[in-house]
């Protein structure tokens, strides 16, 4: 198990490099710099800049430079487009923000999806479970940011309830939409996902022999069946907190939230460098991590797997 | 949407059972599938929608690309759906016929998410049968890089794909393609290193048969319902991710539209009263993904009954 | 040297007799208990330094947190900032301004002549490396060019701070409309010492020093940014409104829905909505002239497509432009058809005859079709073009349209969408057809539009070069009257067409009836937070 997890943490420094290096080309390779303006710049000019910020080194020499500031100083560079911002700074300002919203959406999501994929399945063939299913279907294939603009016309326009984006140091008021436009899709999937398995699960041999034993069915669901319906539900959470990191493009542009998502975006179209890389090994690392988060979690409800 | 990866494992266990899984299998399979209302309904709706991405452009009265002068400016008032001028779903913002563009975006996104699926289902297999039939270092090697990639935040390298190289289809298929073959080749791999080793694949390598014979005349033919279950799987979620990537203005060019980018448009103006240029989009769009996660999961459950 | 004073009626009464009429508020409005105005930014502001800044929304921020020499009136007429009065040298060449005693730092520290000399001198230095450097060398202040090329230090150039209150200023070449470039935001002064003491890190608000009537709170990137009234503004005691707050929404439908539900005090009305909402809230939907003017710009240099190097081809192409469709269909917000490059409504401008202005769009249509077939195009030998645009919702409508009203004259174009820096690359290297192009006025006077189409000029990407067009740019500097030589200016640009002209902007906003002092007539929409009031409901 340990060495498990040591091996999945080595394979991240490869990762990692991989993914600077790639991306680092990438981005130089497209038209257009941060300097490019409308006006362009006198040579001079544009000579000084890039000098100041590095960018008349060769390629890999600035690839070297900004690894090495990474490891030596845990220091992303300055902000080619910010320019009174270092990158750490902008992390520092969108990520709290953006890991507010993204584990409050985590964390419904499983809860309330886990909750109504159970029901559903006790309760299977009910007009319960027919609703669960109709609405979790529903909720999976519509887009968050058709969901984000139903929301503010009607939690705000219409009701009056609450306000439709800001972030204001995450008062309560200002997290409820987002979580709400980030959570459905995810919570319908793992409604989903949780009703199906534990329709198996039900039907397995040990259940039926803990009901025939006229254990509780709370006894029943909660503690033996519920764990090992639950794996299928912890592979998923992968691909949904890949998902959620996307969702927060979303979120970002409809609630101004301010967060990592939206300055993702806006650095790749201003080709601000130094904040798109940083943004994209942040992301990076957290998804290596998420997964052996997952990983490990796994191994602890099934322990059949072997590493 | 939903990979539930357990039970794709789970399928493909059961395909590697036997050589060639034999007829049988394929028809009890059938039988099963359509036994299952809600495969038949997917299939039925997949229908629905292939036909109107064919056929929907014979009854369109006007082009995807016309401007009607008459409701121009006045769409909220006077473009909504009507028969009388042609309209049938309404017109967009500028007064263009949105049935016609409906049926243009219908064809984009199938088109979009087909192709993805189809190199995804391609390089992950043939990566993951060379992998797993080479072995060795090879298919540490090979494996590693699979694990590397996986950790890639991929929507982010994409947003850069495509922002960085403008917006063409070639690049949003590939850009598509390049992160979805991961999980197939694993998947394939696993089955390829447990089929390698049972006696018809050892009777071929010893009758000499050469390596990517073998591979494509006996361990693919046993991977084909994992392979067409998870393509099947697949394609809505390239749609899906077209569609976001339409909402960010990265998606195709104009005149040529996606049902992502109509129901981005409508969406963003649903509040003005011109309501139908979210609701078709969107109800082809859905339609469209049901009949996808229907289809999927009716032809897993056909290929491996839980009752077994 | 012999100084006389010729300061504008206006300023010298202001200056006369500045106690008088500075309060906003008229008096029959009661105000309300809270004053605060909440405005929307599209985009987070990237500087808060007045000479690295470039954007109109950073700007708006800037003039609430500084303060320049001169500052306009709800009309946009110059009124005094820093500088109390001016006089200008017989030549017109040297310029000295006097500076107001009570100027102070928010910090506390005075506004000296000298902090002008150090903002300029900065804003030009190749080390500070400003996208705005060449405001320097519009201005034409003496040794711009040379300093933004590094041939010569900052020190040399045409700024010297006589004492602590008089600023003089030499130029080149006369410049008719120099005091209204004085109100730009590139030319306000900075505060050395700080910026010395924190480097780039001296625009955040802990560390911010400003002269402006708002002192910095708060600025979170991609939200929001505070300011409220700061104590040692000169004119504090009647600055009213106590807080600004600017809100970052990036999507202006999302804007407007807030608007509606109270969140902000004034918001951008989306291409079309205008109409509707002028129906619904007659009191908050306004429409007024906005410096800007909209184009197709074509590529005529070397690299430009063969066809494009006829000019009946080109005038062609801008015939078949239907403009009404696109203002009155698509836009709907009082913008005005545009036949001509400067915006209409700018000051001292008056558009020649240009005569396919006066044409029906069947004439038009008409004229084109003939052009295109004495051109040798028609049926079977199609024109086919691109038109680059920058991704925005309302390019890309009225992209779509203009290449439905080529297609009536056998042109096939395909459009291409890019993101701002891909289109700005390819248009610099001359790697298009048609190109969308706009430009917003510096400042009030048409040579900030019509410099722009010199061969010399840093934005010339479609590479008209015209002798004749710089000649009379050249002369317009030192004429008396220059509007003679605009016009000719205008007229050579018509004959030759090297641009579409489209649409001239409005400012189509929804603004809350309580706020008041708000400028509409002012064509720059310059506003001031100090001259703003929020009325009792």
């Amino acid at each position: 198990m340990l060495s498990y997890s040591l091996k999945r943490l080595a394979i991240a420094v490869p990762t990692l490099l991989i993914l600077i290096v790639v991306s680092f080309v990438l981005m130089h390779a497209a038209p257009g710099g941060p300097f490019t303006s409308e006006r362009e710049l006198p040579p001079e000019v544009l000579a000084n800049l890039n000098a100041k910020y590095g960018l008349d080194q060769p390629l890999w020499r600035q690839i070297v430079t900004y690894v090495w500031g990474i490891l030596t100083e845990f220091d992303f560079g300055p902000s080619f487009v910010y320019k009174d911002r270092t990158v750490n700074e902008i992390i520092a300002q969108g990520f709290p923000v953006t890991l507010t919203y993204g584990i409050l959406s985590f964390l419904v999501a499983v809860a309330v999806g886990v909750t109504l994929g159970v029901v559903a399945a006790i309760r299977q063939n009910s007009l319960l479970d027919y609703l669960a299913v109709g609405v979790s279907i529903g909720a999976q294939v519509l887009p968050n940011f058709v969901m984000a603009p139903i929301l503010v016309l009607v939690f705000t326009l219409w009701l009056g309830w609450l306000p439709g984006g800001g972030w204001q140091g995450g008062q309560w008021q200002y997290v409820i939409l987002p979580v709400i436009a980030l959570s459905t899709s995810f919570m319908a999937s793992i409604a989903r996902i949780t009703r199906s398995s534990m329709l198996e699960t039900l039907n397995l041999n040990h259940i039926r022999t803990a009901r025939a034993k006229g254990l509780p069915e709370r006894r029943v669901i909660l503690h033996h069946a519920l764990k090992p319906a639950m794996l299928p539900v912890i592979s998923y959470l992968g691909p949904a907190f890949v998902g959620m990191i996307t969702g927060s493009v979303v979120v970002d542009v409809y609630f101004s939230t301010g967060g990592i998502g939206k300055a993702f975006v806006d650095s790749a179209l201003n080709r601000d460098y130094a904040v798109m890389m940083g943004v994209t090994i942040l992301m990076g690392a957290l998804t290596i991590l998420f997964n052996l988060v997952v990983d490990i979690l796994y191994g602890w409800i099934d322990p059949k797997i072997r590493y | 949407m939903v990979h539930d990866t357990q039970r794709m494992q789970s399928l493909a266990e059961r395909m590697a059972e036997d050589e060639v899984a034999g007829r049988s299998l394929w028809a009890d399979a059938r039988r099963r599938f359509f036994s299952n209302k809600a495969a038949v309904i997917g299939l039925a709706l997949l229908a629905f929608v292939a036909a109107f991405a064919l056929f929907g452009g014979q009854f369109a009265q006007w082009s995807n690309e016309e401007l009607d002068y008459n409701v121009m400016g006045v769409v909220a008032q006077e473009g909504g759906p009507s028969l009388a001028n042609g309209h049938y779903f309404g017109v967009d913002e500028l007064g263009r016929d949105l049935f016609a563009r409906t049926v243009q975006g219908t064809q984009v996104s199938l088109l979009v998410g087909l192709v993805g699926a189809l190199v995804a289902v391609v390089v992950g297999t043939i990566y993951g049968a060379t992998a797993g039939y080479v072995g060795g270092r090879v298919d540490a090697a090979m494996m590693r890089a699979v694990d590397v990639l996986m950790a890639i935040p991929y929507m982010f390298v994409l947003i850069l794909i495509l922002v960085m190289y403008g917006r063409s289809m070639i690049a949003l298929f590939v850009g598509l393609g390049l992160i979805s073959w991961l999980e197939m080749s694993r998947i394939v791999r696993g089955q390829t290193l447990s089929l390698k080793n049972r006696e018809f694949i050892e009777a071929a390598r010893a009758t000499g048969v050469s390596g990517v014979t073998i591979i494509r005349r006996h361990i693919v033919p046993n991977l084909l319902g994992v392979i067409a279950v998870y393509a099947t799987l697949l394609v809505p979620l390239m749609i899906l991710t077209e569609s976001f990537i339409s909402f960010l203005g990265l998606g195709v060019q104009e005149p040529l539209t996606s049902l992502g980018a109509l129901i981005s448009q409508g969406a963003s103006t649903m509040a003005y009263g011109t309501i139908w240029q979210l609701a078709f989009p969107l109800l082809f769009f859905c339609l469209t993904l049901f009949g996808f996660f229907f289809v999927g999961d009716g032809l897993r459950d056909a290929l491996d009954p839980k009752d077994r | 040297m012999l100084k006389h004073s010729l300061a504008a009626s206006a300023l010298a009464l202001a200056a006369a007799s500045p106690v008088l009429a500075d309060n906003p508020v008229p008096e029959d409005v009661t105000l309300a208990e809270d004053q605060s105005y909440t405005f929307w930014l599209l985009d987070a502001i990237k500087s808060m330094d007045p000479q690295i800044n470039t954007d109109v929304e950073g700007s708006d921020v800037l003039r609430n947190l500084f303060e320049g020499l001169y500052n306009e009136d709800a009309e946009g007429n110059i009124v005094p900032g820093v500088a109390v009065d001016h006089t200008v040298s017989d030549d017109q060449k040297t310029y000295t301004f006097t500076l107001r005693e009570d100027a102070q730092w928010s910090n506390g520290d005075p506004v000296t002549a000298e902090d002008f000399v150090f903002a300029w001198r900065r804003l030009a230095d190749p080390a500070t490396a400003s996208e705005y450097a060449w405001y320097m060398e519009l201005m034409q202040v003496e040794n711009a060019p040379e300093i933004i090329a590094g041939e010569m230090p900052p020190e040399e150039l045409g700024v010297t701070a006589v004492d602590e209150r008089t600023l003089e200023v030499r130029i080149t070449t006369p410049l008719p409309y120099f005091l209204q470039m004085l109100v730009h935001a590139s030319t306000f002064p900075t505060h050395a010492a700080t910026i010395e003491e924190h480097g780039d890190q001296w625009t955040r608000p802990e560390n911010m020093v400003g002269n402006g009537a708002y002192v910095l709170d708060e600025h979170i990137l991609g939200e929001r940014v505070e300011m409220s009234k700061s104590d040692t503004y000169w004119d504090a005691e009647n600055v009213v409104m106590e807080t600004l707050t600017a809100l970052t929404i990036n999507d202006v439908n999302q804007g407007l829905t807030r608007y509606l539900a109270g969140e902000l005090d004034r918001v951008d009305i989306p291409a079309g909505q205008f109409p509707r909402l002028k129906e619904e809230y007659p009191e908050q939907a306004t429409s007024s002239p906005y410096s800007c003017s909209y184009i197709y710009m074509m590529n005529v240099g070397e690299k430009g497509p063969e066809a494009l190097k006829d000019v009946n081809v080109r005038k062609a192409l801008s015939y078949a432009i239907d403009r009404d469709i696109v203002v009155e269909r698509i836009l709907q917000g009082g913008q005005e058809p545009s036949y001509n490059w400067t915006h209409w409504a700018t000051a001292g401008f008056e558009a020649p005859e240009i005569d396919y202005a006066t044409w029906t769009q069947e004439e038009r249509l008409e004229r084109a079709k003939e052009l295109m077939a004495e051109a040798g195009y028609g049926p079977d030998n199609p024109l086919d073009l691109t038109l680059q645009y920058n991704t925005s919702e309302d390019h890309k409508k009225i992209a779509i349209a203009a290449s439905q009203m080529l297609k009536a004259i056998g042109v096939n174009i395909t459009l291409d969408n890019y993101e701002w820096k891909v289109h700005t690359d390819r248009m610099q290297n001359q790697d298009f057809d048609l190109a969308r192009y706009a430009w917003c006025g510096d400042y009030n006077e048409a040579s900030t539009y019509l410099d722009l189409f010199t061969s010399y000029s840093g934005h010339n990407n479609g590479e008209f070069f015209n002798e004749e067009y710089d000649a009379v740019m050249r002369e317009s500097k030192t004429a008396e009257d220059p509007l003679p030589l605009y016009q000719e200016a205008e007229s050579i640009l018509a004959a030759e067409m090297p641009i579409i002209p489209i649409y001239h902007y409005a400012n189509v906003d929804m603004l809350n009836p309580q706020i008041g002092g708000i400028p509409t007539e002012n064509v720059m929409q310059t506003w001031y937070g100090k001259d703003l009031y929020r009325a009792a409901e």
